[in-house]
């Protein structure tokens, strides 16, 4: 069961939130960009600390709790995906994988999208949502 | 966009296309060639939205009504210029190529052939207006132009397979057919994308119709 998407860009604001199941807890969008930042920079410093000297660390990638997991990927350009779901998931990594496939195709090839601002595409949230039933939303 | 966009779900997450310099670039190849000289869809879909985005830019300090109108009518333009080229091509392909002289013909050639060289497959319906004789309607269930692009609401006006009519209006105008020729986007069941041409065809066309019977 996936719960919710995160995209945060690399400057730590969040552009893009959407819930897939019922019953969540709705917040505020104040509160959704607080998460986001403050989740930024929680990666931003556990990417610094790793004990292992002379190797990058890549940062926070799983956060557990007892009714949820949050799984963040983070692509070469610094842009941060976050999935929560359920800690029973099977194959998160895809999901991940897959997200970030239909974000490059329908919010950066979309020619009236500007990088690092929200996204506003409907044939995105369209294959999203398509993508999120496939693998067991 | 003389060569086909061909791929269909490669994104540029997974593009691992490679570039072996033994093989001759696409601009040093028989031009006769149409074997393995597609496009890649990414790089077509990167390229079409500069294009798109250069088109707006241009318009600033044109009055705000016809701001929404005048990107539609340049990506036209970019249109057309492909098109006459296109036509000269395919004509130059074809072995047994002939002159059309009638707006059927034209039109299937339209229909089948360009569509094939341009996407790689047919478009899905030619038909003629129910309401004006001279008017015909070219329909496609899947764009592949338009395939990643979001129009937002305050552009709704805006088609982009304005681009695909410029295309087809300028085959048309080369072929001795003058006409108008729009885009819009014309959604049923099953096909949200659906996009149809329209041809709206001379007055002079339909006289020389009626001569050539």
């Amino acid at each position: 069961m996936i719960f919710s998407l995160y995209i945060i860009n690399k400057a730590g604001g969040l552009i893009y939130q959407k819930n897939f199941s019922e019953g969540l807890k709705k917040l505020t969008a104040n509160e959704y960009l607080v998460l986001a930042g403050t989740f930024h920079s929680v990666h931003a410093i556990t990417s610094k600390i790793s004990p292992v000297r002379n190797v990058t660390s890549s940062g926070l990638e799983v956060l557990e709790a007892d009714t949820f997991k949050l799984y963040c990927y983070q692509t070469l350009t610094g842009t941060k995906f976050l999935i929560i779901a359920d800690s029973n998931h099977p194959n998160i990594d895809l999901v991940l994988r897959r997200t970030y496939d239909v974000y490059s195709d329908f919010v950066m090839k979309n020619p009236f999208y500007t990088p690092e601002m929200p996204i506003r595409s409907e044939l995105f949230d369209m294959n999203l949502a398509k993508l999120i039933k496939q693998v067991g939303g | 966009m003389a060569q086909p966009a061909r791929l269909s779900v490669m994104s540029s997450a997974t593009d691992t296309r490679h570039h072996s310099s033994k093989r001759a670039s696409i601009v040093d190849r028989n031009l006769n060639k149409t074997k393995a000289t597609e496009v890649g869809l990414s790089a077509f879909a990167f390229l079409f939205s500069e294009m798109l985005q250069y088109a707006q830019k241009r318009v600033h300090g044109i009055q705000d009504l016809e701001r929404k109108q005048i990107p539609f009518f340049r990506l036209n333009d970019f249109g057309y210029r492909v098109g006459t080229r296109l036509l000269e091509l395919i004509v130059w392909r074809e072995k047994n190529s002939k002159r059309e002289t009638r707006v059927i013909g034209i039109l299937s050639f339209i229909n089948t052939t360009v569509w094939k060289t341009l996407f790689g497959k047919q478009a899905d319906s030619l038909e003629k207006s129910t309401e004006n004789d001279d008017e015909y309607m070219i329909s496609d269930n899947d764009p592949l132009i338009t395939k990643f692009i979001s129009v937002p609401k305050e552009l709704s006006q805006l088609n982009c397979n304005a681009f695909l009519a410029g295309i087809v209006e300028a085959i048309l105008d080369g072929a001795q057919f003058p006409s108008r020729v729009t885009a819009h986007s014309n959604p049923i069941d099953g096909f949200p994308l659906r996009a149809t041409i329209l041809i709206k065809l001379d007055r002079e066309i339909l006289q020389r119709e009626e001569q050539l019977r």
